[in-house]
């Protein structure tokens, strides 16, 4: 399989890895996948007062195409609004990691997972 | 490939260099000046010679495996022995009975055989191997019917390195009057083989796999007592009209020759290998949880196979590009397929997606071992670092409790 240098470089040098705790009210996460699928994405936004994503961090289970996917996104959603998050498309971040047909399910989870995190985090705000 | 560039080559189960002085002794049966007659040819000398060669390389294979040399059938490799030997008794037999019975770790080359078989109309059993990869011989007699004519079973298993007790699944088949074929194409110069004491009727053999040329292989065929199978491929009725088709003497003679020098060897090198394969495995010990898929004991000398829970089979190989190896799972699809070998075994999805074949063999060194340590250390602590899995299993999360949202 060949990946393409964008793939390789956030796989060697992914961004923005690591956790915040859950159970802040300022966190939203977001998990998606199965160990059995072959690959699990949790992914977690920091947002401030104003409803702007100020941080992001991730953890990802998975071939290169999922965790550069993932590595991408968190790069994307930082300085962003919810609203702008939620616009992010699969199709985005395949295209811009040159991601081949085979892999278009890692950029589908991504998108999958930033829409989970957004949901927590609103779901929080109500409870 | 150059030297500084080549990654170390740790996958002799997929395939072996020629050795030196194989390749050496091939070359003097090409060229005008070498021995290049057709071995068929009757009417003169050169083919005389070429015949010569032919029949010295039989015995070096024969002598290897016990057997008379008029038992070696010459094929193009064990895929098509494999073919041979199943079809060729399955067919041959009809009359009796038209079920067969193999096990779900075995090579594709018997799996995909026996699926053929099936759309012709026989019936076969896929035996489920015990957690360590070997058979439970009172499941196999219990899967044996009235009408069971052909049994196939592999010496040594590719992915895993177990071996199978041929001798008592032979010894059942003999009692049932059974016809017993058995792909040894991994095991051949890794593991005694003595067809004088083993109950083996059909045997397959690959040269590739024991540093002789790719595109030659050999079925023994057992004289005593006789059996009979079909020919496959017909044409001017060589090889006792088992296999039509004229004889590659340059890929026959690499064949006896890497046979015999396996004889030789044999014994020196698994202690050897048993060496790097041990100075891996000590060395992997101080990675939590890792796994090793197969019977320690019961293995060939040169085989690893393991898995390390929470990190995925594909981006564990692309952290490895140093190193020349197999893994278990095949990602090229939306849908992963881990290993169906180890998910025989009952391993679970994320054991199978992760697991990492390593094979040593003759030009395998102690700073290969080495080297694959560092390496294996290094991409198992970033992926893990990377990986939820492993996070929750350090907060002493149960996985197999979660509810996965599957995609």
């Amino acid at each position: 399989m060949a990946y393409s240098e964008k793939v390789i470089d956030h796989y060697e040098n992914p961004r923005n890895v690591g956790s915040f705790n859950k159970a802040d009210l300022q966190i939203g996460t977001g998990m998606v996948g199965a160990p059995a699928c072959g690959d699990v994405m949790k992914l977690q936004i920091k947002v401030n007062a104003e409803g702007v994503i100020e941080d992001a961090k991730f953890k990802t289970y998975g071939c290169g195409s999922a965790i550069a996917s993932s590595s991408l996104l968190t790069e994307w959603v930082k300085g962003k609004t919810l609203e702008q998050a939620k616009q992010i498309k699969n199709t985005d971040i395949a295209a811009e990691l040159e991601l081949p047909p085979v892999k278009i399910h890692c950029s589908v989870l991504a998108e999958d997972a930033i829409r989970a995190a957004i949901e927590d985090y609103q779901s929080k705000q109500q409870g | 490939m150059s030297p500084a560039k080549a990654p170390i080559y740790l996958d002799y189960s997929a395939t072996t260099p020629v050795d030196p002085r194989v390749a050496e002794k091939m070359m003097q049966y090409l060229t005008l000046d070498g021995v290049f007659g057709n071995p068929a040819s009757r009417s003169h000398a050169f083919g005389w010679a070429a015949e010569e060669a032919i029949e010295e390389a039989r015995a070096q294979v024969a002598a290897l495996i016990n057997a008379d040399a008029k038992e070696i059938v010459w094929t193009s490799g064990a895929t098509e022995s494999n073919n041979l030997a199943i079809k060729g008794a399955a067919h041959f037999n009809e009359r009796r009975g038209k079920h067969l019975i193999t096990v779900k770790t075995e090579h594709k080359a018997v799996l995909d055989t026996c699926r053929q078989l099936e759309r012709e109309g026989f019936e076969v059993t896929y035996l489920d191997p015990e957690p360590n990869g070997l058979l439970d011989l009172e499941k196999f007699k219990a899967a044996i019917r009235p009408d069971t004519t052909v049994v196939s079973v592999m010496h040594v298993n590719n992915e895993i390195g177990v071996i199978q007790d041929i001798k008592a699944i032979g010894e059942i088949c003999r009692a049932n009057k059974i016809v017993f074929h058995v792909d040894a194409a991994q095991s051949a110069g890794k593991v005694e083989i003595d067809l004088e004491t083993m109950p083996v009727d059909l045997m397959s053999f690959s040269a590739h796999k024991v540093y002789g040329p790719k595109g030659i292989g050999a079925l023994y065929v057992r004289r005593k007592p006789r059996v009979r199978i079909e020919a496959q491929i017909h044409g001017g009725g060589h090889e006792r009209g088992m296999r039509s088709g004229t004889l590659p003497t340059h890929q026959i003679v690499g064949m006896g020759e890497a046979f015999r020098i396996a004889k030789l060897e044999m014994a020196a090198e698994n202690e050897r290998l048993r060496m790097l394969r041990d100075r891996l495995w000590q060395g992997l010990q101080d990675i939590d949880e890792v796994y090793l898929n197969g019977d320690l004991e019961q293995r060939i000398a040169g085989n690893l196979n393991i898995s390390f829970n929470f990190v995925e089979g594909e981006s564990l190989m692309m952290s490895l590009k140093n190193l020349a190896l197999s893994s278990g799972s095949a990602c090229t699809s939306a849908s992963l397929e881990p290993s169906y070998v180890l998910r025989a075994l009952g391993r679970s999805d994320e054991l199978s997606h992760s697991s990492l074949r390593i094979t040593f063999g003759r030009f395998s060194t102690i700073d290969d071992v080495d080297q694959a340590l560092v390496s294996l250390h290094q991409a198992v602590n970033h992926l893990r670092e990377l990986s939820p899995l492993w996070e929750m299993h350090q907060e002493g999360i149960d996985l197999s409790t979660v509810k996965w949202a599957a995609h």
